[in-house]
Formats: structure tokens, sequence, C-alpha cells
């Protein structure tokens, strides 16, 4: 343990409020089991996610900039953000606010509006829950605490896009040796390996899955999803492995959607990587949530003695 | 362009064909057929290129033309960084096939090339019909404010 991120302001987002419950569950009970405690900020409030920032960018970095300015009030520097859409938006505000002087007058005038003092930039370091396992915990940390080793469990890992693009709002990634990279991006695949799980080799880790027009486009979605599993399916994998909540939903919706619209029944399942580690650590698949995600992999995970 | 492949459901069609390959045959061809998966990515970014009206660049970048249509296609364009990963992948599977010591290796990496390049595929057939694929996500950009509403409905020509 590296006692980096031993405490850290949590910050969820909606959608780990709704359709990624099972990602905060596990998220929280991976903390506790690995000795990281978190503290969820108060009063927080969307990041701007999707909507806000179509109709103006400004608003969602004054939205992201509010919660930073609550991790900051209630002392904390660093926030971690389990979602990469909220992780993408809060970078994003720090880069705008940093970058940008309309941007940060916007920030400073709607702060003003609401009655807080505006953030500035620089002041709280905004982190994935990948980064917090991966430099609070590390490999070998988590190495002594696995009880259940997810040995003979074959991982395809799928980070998704907005955890590595735009590439210039992620300053600390692509910087050698230790750090992630936007590329070929592995912290989870370093900490599933240490957990005893084979990786196996993911072409599109960071590809397409159409998430942004899964409404408005389902069927470009379903078949980009379709391509990611059947992908994954012929690279041997088990389970597709997420860190988002918004990766997660749409891979577990289309796959049941490209069975039912195109008939392509594909049979990998989908699990978030604190839900695997979570078992690694011999939590139970309820306490990391299995039975809320919609696809089940109960069967799964008895075969490979994961749950009894 | 191709004129075999001008559309990329062509492309499409031949890459089900090509994945059709029985698995001792493709051991034996896949350094044959690679090369063409490679002229089937370029296609693609070909027919993106050519519908928003830019003359396909014939350079190269990193010694790929693949690479180089897609730094072209991404100019200006930031959520076509959607797929650079996409392309570089395909680049690099493409050497793994032609660097592997062994059959298995070689047909492994071949079939992977497949998926990535019907990847690629899809997403540029997708962004032909909804333009705004990519844009809030990858390229960090607004969908709704007048002028990228503009942009984003805008039906490139030939399509």
């Amino acid at each position: 343990m590296t006692g980096k991120y031993d405490k850290v302001a949590y910050y969820p987002g909606c959608a780990l409020e709704g359709t990624g419950h099972a990602y905060n569950r596990s998220t929280k009970a991976l903390g506790d089991a690995l000795g990281l405690q978190t503290v969820e900020l108060e009063n927080w409030n969307c990041c701007g996610a999707m909507e806000v920032k179509n109709v103006d960018p400004k608003i969602q970095t004054y939205l992201s900039a509010r919660n930073l300015t609550i991790a900051e009030d209630m002392g904390f520097d660093t926030v971690m953000a389990p979602c990469n859409g909220c992780y993408h938006n809060l970078k994003k505000a720090e880069y705008d606010l940093a970058h940008d002087p309309e941007s940060k007058s916007v920030n400073e005038r709607l702060a003003g509006k609401a009655g807080h003092r505006a953030y500035e930039p620089g002041h709280v370091e905004t982190i994935h829950a990948l980064d917090w396992i991966k430099q609070g915990i590390g490999e070998e940390g988590l190495k002594a605490k696995v009880k259940n080793s997810l040995k003979g469990l074959k991982v395809a890992n799928y980070y998704g896009c907005m955890y590595t693009r735009p590439r210039h709002i992620f300053p600390e990634k692509d910087r050698g040796p230790g750090s992630e990279s936007t590329l070929k991006p592995h912290f989870m695949d370093d900490l599933l390996e240490a957990a005893g799980a084979e990786n196996v080799e993911y072409p599109l880790k960071t590809s397409c899955c159409g998430g942004a027009h899964t409404l408005s486009d389902s069927d470009t979605s379903t078949r980009l999803v379709l391509n990611l599993l059947e992908t994954a399916e012929a690279c041997g994998a088990d389970v597709i492995a997420t860190e988002c909540p918004t990766c997660h939903s749409g891979l577990e919706m289309h796959q049941m959607r490209a069975e039912k619209v195109f008939g392509k029944k594909t049979s990998v399942r989908i699990l978030y990587f604190t839900q695997l580690l979570g078992l690694a650590l011999g939590l139970s698949p309820r306490k990391v949530g299995v039975h809320e995600n919609f696809s089940d992999a109960m069967p799964m995970l008895k075969q490979k003695g994961l749950a009894r | 362009m191709t004129e075999e492949y001008p559309h990329v459901g062509d492309v499409m069609a031949r890459l089900g064909v090509i994945a059709a390959t029985p698995r001792e045959a493709a051991r034996s061809s896949s350094l044959r057929l690679v090369p063409e998966l490679l002229q089937l990515s370029e296609t693609i970014l070909e027919t993106w290129l050519s519908a928003h009206g830019a003359e396909p660049t014939v350079r190269q970048k990193e010694g790929f033309r693949l690479l180089a249509l897609h730094a072209q296609a991404a100019r200006g364009e930031p959520s076509f960084n959607a797929c650079r990963e996409t392309c570089r992948e395909i680049v690099f599977q493409n050497n793994v096939v032609s660097a592997a010591g062994d059959e298995d290796q070689r047909e492994r990496a071949f079939r992977l090339m497949i998926m990535v390049v019907r990847h690629l595929a899809l997403f540029v057939s997708g962004k032909l019909e909804v333009a705004g694929l990519g844009e809030f996500c990858c390229a960090s950009r607004p969908l709704r404010q007048p002028a990228a509403e503009a942009a984003a409905t805008t039906q490139p020509s030939g399509v």
C-alpha cells in the first residue's frame, strides 16, 4: 500500500445511483475490504453529463467545478469518480478552467449567483477508481489480500472511450512507465492479473460502443456492441470487465438487443472490475452486487469457483 | 477509392467472406490476405473522406497509408479520433501477422485483424449515418449549440 489515496472524496455521480448501482456497491465494498476510505461529497450535483454538455459546455464546466469546490471545502485534495463520464467531465472542467478564460469567467459568475466560492484549478486532483486501486494499493498490495484467486477466469478488459479521450485533458497519462496509456490502457489489466485473472489480448479495449447514440440510433450501437462482444469471445474471454456504468449498461442491454433484433446470441458475461476484484478478495457475489447486473453471471461464476 | 469496394457495405460483405475462410486455409493464406484487409481499411476511410469532399491522401504516416488517412480525416474533426486506436490496432495486427513466428500466432492475429477492421467499418458507417457519433464523448464537443447542431445534422454528399 502506498498510502496515497487512503482517504478520498467520493463522487458517485447519477448513474451509480441508478443503472450502475452495482458499481457503486462494489466500489464501496472493495474500498472497505482494502482499507481505503471514501467520503461521499455532500450535496453533490450532476457533472453535466451528456445532456448539459450538449446544450452548453460552459454550464457543464460550472456543474463539474461545483463538485470540486465541495471536495475542497470538505478538506480533500483528491476526488475519486468511478464513472468514466463523471471522471472525464471533472477532468475537462479542470482543463477548461486552467486554459479557457471564458470558462473561468462563466464559472465565477454562476458560482457567485449560486452563492458559493468558485473553484480555482489545480486545487483538487480528480482520479478514476482504477487510479485509486492501482496507485493507492498497487498490484503487490492487492495480491497480498487475495483470498479467492480469479485463476482460470479469462478476461477482456474494456475501457470505453471517455477514460482516455480527448488526450489533452489527461496530462498525467502517457508519461512512461507507471503511468496509464491512452493508446493501450492497462491499469485494469494489471489489477485483474494481480488478482489471478488471465487477461486475453483484446484489440478493441477503447473502441467506440456507440453509447451516446444508444437511443437515437440503436441499431448502430447494437452492431458496434455486438462486434465488441463477438471479438471478446473470439479472444477466448469468459468475461468483459468494465469500469464505466454507461459502457456496462450499453454492453448488457445491446447484448440482449442483438439477440432479439439480429438473432445473434453471445454468451460472454459483463462484470465491473470492482466486482471481480471484490470476489477475489473473498466478498460474496451479493456483496458486490452481481444480482444487480442485467446479465446473469452467476452460472459462470459458479463454474469458475467464484460463487457458491 | 478502390472501384472494387466503393461502399462500406461492400467492405463489410468482403470482410464476411474473408472471415469465413476455414481455419486451415487461413493458416496458409493469412499472409496473402492481410494486405487486402489493410486495403479494405483504407477504403473505409477513403469513403468517409470522399463523402466529405476531400481527396484521400496517398501519403503514408509511420509507414502506413491507413494512419495518414486517419490523420487527414481527424483534422478539424476531433470526434474521428474515436477510431484512432482502432486504426493503430489494425496496423499492429498487420505487423503481428507479418512478423509471427508460427502459423497459429499468425492465424490468430489475422482473425483479430478482421474483427478490428469490421469495427472500423461499423464506426465509420455509423458516423456517415449520424455525424454526431463520437462528438460529445471522444471530442468532448457539444451537439446542441447552433453551429454544432448544423454540422451534426448535415449529411455528407454521396451517402
